[in-house]
């Protein structure tokens, strides 16, 4: 049984603790959570509070840490879902059966509980705040977590930029941020389109199907508009959504990849 | 604590990411972030940003496949006192500078 830091954890020296250089390193971190908020029955955001949290950008994610008793570690990478800027930080987790790590953050962590992060981390999969390329964001499950800092970050700028999302979830019930997706289009900040893949309501009139070559024609900002694609979920989502999008147009460098397993 | 294989293979499941998510053990070892940075796979000489690299990371270690033909590219294992790195399947990487 993995435990966090309110229940035994112990203290790892830190690797970078002796670095001369002038360059910032990352050190690990006792966060402490504020608050959890349950966002589907397999999601639940975790709110953060990180000493001397320097801020991020949308799409970069913390290291999370967890250590046994007996000194085992078990390490995972969770993405921000909070827009830059914002008091804290925000992880949504979705459970994994049978796994390490997620099982203690959705189930076992509670507020005023410790746990230690690393971060913000990772240059790759990242939308600067100056960028106003027109931003199209492809989510399968809980893929949609960076891509929702992304659009938080957009939603709360004064910036006109299109920005469309395209979100594949299993049913209705396991969309995440539901009731802000429908405040930020109620807004007319974003456009978003559902594709559900394995259930829907009776009355359902978004896509009922996995992300294909006709949805993306349909939903996808124009290659020749010079934007830019942001995809995260399952290897084969992931994989398949960039090749297609090269495939109508997209130059390869415009399409900006993170994948993450399970992919069942 | 008992790991049973179930757990093991969900861990691999779960772990299955990409280089993206190797950027904090990467940055124990290299001054810049070098997820964006281009590595040539020493097999198969594809050109890929590593962050794009598959990521089966472990909390020992990190091993960065390629993309193309799934040969190890890069590996980072962490042992008391010390961070080894075997690039041996990586024959070019470029860091962008500015």
């Amino acid at each position: 049984m993995i435990r966090g830091a309110s229940s035994g954890i112990k203290a790892i020296r830190d690797v970078s603790g002796s670095a001369t250089s002038s360059i910032p390193r990352l050190e690990w971190k006792v966060a402490t959570v504020v608050a959890v908020r349950d966002e589907t029955r397999r999601a639940r955001t975790l709110v953060l509070d990180v000493p001397e949290w320097p801020g991020h950008l949308a799409g970069q994610h913390v290291d999370v840490r967890l250590v046994a008793e007996d000194g085992y570690e078990a390490q995972r990478s969770y993405s921000i879902a909070s827009a830059p800027g914002s008091a804290h930080v925000e992880l949504t987790v979705e459970r994994i059966e049978n796994a390490e790590v997620s099982p203690y953050l959705c189930d076992v962590l509670q507020p005023g509980d410790g746990v230690e992060v690393r971060g913000p981390i990772g240059g790759y999969f990242v939308r600067r705040p100056d960028d106003r390329s027109p931003l199209f964001l492809v989510g399968g499950g809980s893929g949609v977590v960076p891509l929702m800092s992304m659009l938080r970050q957009h939603a709360s700028s004064g910036s006109a930029t299109s920005v469309r999302l395209l979100y594949s979830a299993r049913s209705h019930d396991d969309v995440i941020y539901k009731n802000e997706l429908n405040a930020i289009v109620a807004a007319g900040r974003a456009r978003v389109e559902l594709a559900l893949t394995r259930e829907w309501p009776s009355d359902w009139k978004g896509f009922r199907r996995r992300i294909d070559r006709a949805m993306l024609e349909e939903v996808a900002p124009p290659a020749s508009d010079g934007g830019r694609a942001y995809i995260c979920g399952p290897t084969p989502l992931v994989e398949s959504v960039a090749n297609l999008l090269v495939e109508i147009g997209y130059d390869a460098a415009s399409v900006r990849t993170e994948r993450f397993g399970p992919t069942a | 604590m008992t790991i049973l294989s179930s757990t093991i293979e969900a861990m691999m499941n779960e772990t299955r990411l990409d280089g993206n998510a190797a950027a904090g053990p990467l940055s124990e070892l290299f001054a810049r972030d070098i997820t964006t940075a281009l590595a040539t796979c020493a097999k198969c000489g594809r050109e890929t940003p590593v962050g794009t690299l598959f990521d089966y990371g472990q909390a020992m270690g990190v091993v960065l496949r390629c993309n193309g033909c799934e040969g190890a590219m890069l590996r980072l294992v962490r042992t008391p006192g010390s961070l080894r790195l075997d690039p041996s399947g990586v024959s070019m990487l470029i860091v962008a500078t500015g």
